[in-house]
């Protein structure tokens, strides 16, 4: 299988060629305002690099964060409609109240309360009425919105009344998007209601988006199949990344992570990947990264998505190193020269002090011109190394989660400033490091999840979580997986706090093979 | 008497997760509700518990049930309120002023919005000093204040009134009730006199969360050690004493539910200088602190997880694997400390066989 791997990032869009196992080629181009420009590049760049003829690529998988700066930027973003079921409950707090009011406005704050809803343990709260929500419905069609994201009180553990008013909402809103909060997230109604909302506020933008990805595949040639990779480090075709453009945020660093973990072989290990600005320390665990337990904001917009546990820190390969003369003491970032560094740098002729004017002082490494930081300080350049190492040192030390010696991958374009050890831990700079990301979009896998809550009196736990890893590998298969492939890769049973009655929050993953 | 800002409210949100020792249930959505009323022009003014007439009738209001389906079924808002209204038309008196059963977790902001929805003030006082599970664990409970009547309400404005026997019976029958209603309800008990709240409330323990969110958040501005300073701020509070009793990280979380508790302990592995294993009991909120079997500190003193990075507290259901966290441990105020008291919510009154010895005469 001949596969690309394709990653959007801020600076950069890197393109992968995989043949099986190996990485046949890799190729950095700059991030295009239009975004196409840069991925065409870089396609055409990595296949004239591997001589592989565009028609024998199977599959291109594609890392983007597109969305999410869409989100945090706020442009492209379409007037949308959020409907809750829930009435009487659940008044008190409208859609998107703690939304920044600027975001909020960008896409209309126009919401609705409708009756629906269940308690969790799968009774109903209010039937759905049809009637309040063809009422609804016509006043979106009049106020010309054409996407809206439903919610409904528990929706995960009973997907009904959405998949209900969904229908009723599409049938009277002519070219209706309909997004069910039920189809993203998971428990936590607000979090949940902001993803689906998200989601819906941007199936336009992905609409455009998803046809100009697939015109720079065309123009290059490309007939096989298309893939983006989610938050979680697994896959979802062209068709369903369309419709669910939410599910693209902060993949960027969890596909760096897995392609640290399939470049260097290594499954259990710290992964540092070191880029122009900032550096990202997480762990991996069986070769995914750790999930990170809180809540987290995008575009300051509180969300409930599992996203890896990343530690960033202001250090990169553009950072400014700046001697504080009284004490001689150094400071490393966090400002930085950023995509800059070929200009600013010393080594590159420019006036500003960076750490790759530091390394390449010390001789770890050699690019741009030596001679321009001949005369550095040797004990500038032996005190900035230190601290740069310091600061590495402390990151991985909060994200190390064992005190067995796991190996660290360090990977992405600022990996010349760290030597062969990080403290007592050893390091290991795997073949085509500064493209990481864009391996880890191509080796990304299928996955399903299941996030509910049981109650125990109706049936035992061992049969509840047997139901959960059920759900979660047909979730899996019906993503695309193959049915041998799938593996229950994360189960987490959370007991309902204060609740005699033995609930039980069961939160199930399970990942396969792409399958072809 | 004060009016309360919305950074008031924010700090609130953090203090209240440190007074909930774990438990409690995050206080996000009640901020939220209250941060809504002011946004429509409401506001929320607190008494100082000796500003309240000795004959004033004090209606405290609450939610019960699970924090998890409060994320989920978020309340139609006019819940409190209208077990507030029922129980002051079963006594046949007007509430002078609300007031918290509880000053950890959600429950410290849930008064918060009866006051802004009616206009009431809410008393600076609560009957736990913490978080506590059961409602009869109230210091208004132990001094004789019974917690009957009650009155439970659902969204729908379905109510009922409870006349138990006892408050442990009144427990056990609300949580039924509770649990028909969908797992979470809102209530109105322990209706008192002013009188009464002088003599049975732990005083000032509203301000108090939120001098521990000011605290927290004034020392991360300053670049202070957040704990450090939370430490040496208490000394002037009558939570008079606290202190680092472990740091380390998280290597074991276990959970089980028995009998509708969340059991569980977390095990935090010994750094900087403290060697060996801490292990902590969970029932909800965070009961015994032990190393090597030696109890380090015990209910009903707070023990508070907090991270070691952020000095943010970590309710149980976030503890998880791997996280480096600081344990302190503070003195609860003298009234929360007689023998009466610890009879209902000291070791005993979680079946734990264990004397308790105050965090001042532990080592």
């Amino acid at each position: 299988m001949i596969r690309i791997g394709i990653d959007v990032g801020g600076t950069n869009t890197d393109a992968v060629i995989m043949d099986g196992e190996r990485v046949v080629a890799s190729f950095k181009a700059p991030t295009s305002p239009d975004v196409m420009t840069g991925v065409s590049e870089s396609l055409n760049g990595a296949l004239t690099q591997s001589g592989v003829p565009a028609q024998a690529i199977d599959v291109v998988m594609l890392g983007t964060t597109h969305f999410t700066n869409a989100v945090v930027q706020r442009r492209g973003l379409a007037p949308t409609a959020a409907v809750r079921l829930g009435l009487p409950a659940t008044e008190a707090l409208p859609p998107m109240v703690d939304w920044p009011p600027e975001l909020r406005e960008a896409i209309g704050n126009r919401y609705y309360f409708a009756h629906g809803g269940h308690e969790f343990d799968g009774r109903v709260i209010t039937p759905l009425d049809p009637d309040e929500l063809r009422r609804i419905a016509r006043d979106i069609a009049k106020r010309r919105i054409r996407t809206v994201a439903i919610t409904s009180v528990f929706s995960p553990v009973n997907t009904e009344v959405e998949r209900q008013a969904g229908e009723i909402i599409a049938a009277a809103v002519p070219g209706a998007h309909v997004t069910l909060s039920s189809d993203i997230g998971r428990i936590g109604l607000l979090e949940r209601e902001n993803a689906a909302i998200m989601n819906a506020c941007l199936r336009d933008l992905s609409k455009k988006v998803m046809g100009a990805f697939r015109a720079a595949l065309d123009r290059s040639g490309i007939k096989g199949r298309f893939f983006l990779t989610q938050n979680d480090g697994t896959l979802m075709d062209a068709g369903f990344a369309e419709r669910f453009p939410v599910l693209t945020f902060a993949s960027g660093p969890t596909n760096s992570m897995r392609g640290a973990a399939f470049l260097s072989g290594v499954q259990e290990a710290i992964v540092v990947d070191i880029g122009g600005t900032t550096t990202d320390v997480g762990s991996l665990h069986r070769g995914f990264p750790r999930q990170a337990s809180i809540a987290v904001e995008i575009g300051g917009v509180r969300t409930n998505f599992r996203m890896p546990d990343v530690f960033s820190i202001g250090l990169g390969g553009g950072s400014l190193v700046v001697e504080d003369k009284p004490n001689g003491n150094v400071s490393v970032g966090p400002r930085s020269v950023g995509y800059r560094l070929t200009s600013d740098a010393l080594i590159f002729g420019g006036k500003t002090l960076t750490t790759s004017d530091i390394i390449v002082a010390a001789g770890r490494a050699d690019f741009g011109d030596r001679s321009k930081v001949a005369d550095l300080p040797p004990a500038l350049v032996a005190k900035t190394r230190a601290r740069i190492l310091e600061m590495v040192e402390n990151a991985v030390e909060r994200s190390r989660l064992t005190p067995e010696p796991l190996p660290v991958i360090v990977v992405g374009g600022g990996s010349i400033l760290v030597d062969d050890r990080i403290g007592d831990l050893n390091v290991v700079k795997p073949h085509h490091f500064a493209c990481a990301n864009a391996v880890g979009a191509a080796i990304a896998q299928v996955s399903g999840e299941v996030d509910r809550i049981y109650t125990l009196s109706k049936s035992s736990r061992d049969e509840a979580l047997a139901d959960a890893k059920r759900q979660a590998s047909d979730a899996a298969i019906a993503a695309g997986a193959r049915a041998g492939s799938v593996a229950i890769v994360d189960v987490e049973d959370v007991p309902l706090n204060y609740l005699p009655g033995n609930a039980t929050r069961i939160r199930v993953k399970a990942v396969g093979e792409l399958s072809l | 008497m004060w009016q309360m800002t919305r950074q008031d409210l924010r700090d609130l949100a953090v203090g209240a997760a440190f007074l909930g020792t774990g438990g409690g249930g995050d206080p996000y959505i009640g901020r939220l509700m209250v941060q809504a009323a002011m946004d429509a022009g409401k506001t929320v003014t607190l008494l100082d518990p000796s500003e309240v007439p000795d004959d004033a009738l004090v209606i405290p209001t609450a939610m019960m049930g699970a924090p998890t389906v409060l994320i989920e079924k978020i309340p139609s808002g006019e819940e409190a309120v209208a077990s507030l209204r029922r129980l002051e038309e079963f006594l046949g008196r007007k509430a002078y002023a609300t007031m918290p059963i509880e000053c950890g977790g959600i429950n410290s902001t849930m008064p918060l919005v009866v006051g802004a929805l009616t206009g009431l003030p809410v008393v600076d006082a609560d009957g736990m000093g913490r978080a506590f599970p059961e409602l009869q664990m109230e210091t208004f409970s132990v001094l004789g204040v019974p917690g009957s009547p009650m009155v439970v309400t659902n969204e729908y404005g379905d109510n009922t009134i409870i006349q138990a026997r006892d408050d442990k019976f009144m427990e056990w029958l609300s949580r039924g009730v509770c649990i028909r209603m969908g797992g979470a309800a809102y209530i109105a008990e322990y209706s008192m006199s002013g009188a009464d709240v002088k003599r049975t409330a732990v005083p000032n323990t509203i301000s108090l969360g939120i001098r521990i969110g000011r605290c927290l958040r004034e020392a991360k501005q300053n670049h202070k050690n957040p704990i450090d300073e939370l430490l040496k701020m208490l000394p002037d509070t009558h939570y008079s004493y606290g202190r680092i009793i472990w740091g380390g990280k998280v290597i074991d979380v276990r959970r089980e539910t028995k009998m509708g508790w969340a059991l569980g302990y977390a095990q935090i592995e010994g750094m900087d200088g403290w060697r060996g294993t801490m292990e902590i009991q969970i029932q909800n909120e965070n009961l015994i602190a032990r190393v090597d079997g030696k109890v380090k500190a015990i209910v009903p003193d707070l023990i508070c997880i907090m991270e070691a990075e952020t000095a943010e507290p970590i309710t149980t259901e976030y503890l998880r694997y791997g996280q480096r966290v600081v344990v302190v441990s503070v003195a609860v105020p003298p009234i929360m400390r007689t023998p009466e008291a610890l009879e209902v919510f000291g070791p005993k009154g979680f079946g734990i066989d264990e004397p308790y010895t105050p965090i001042e005469k532990l080592v």
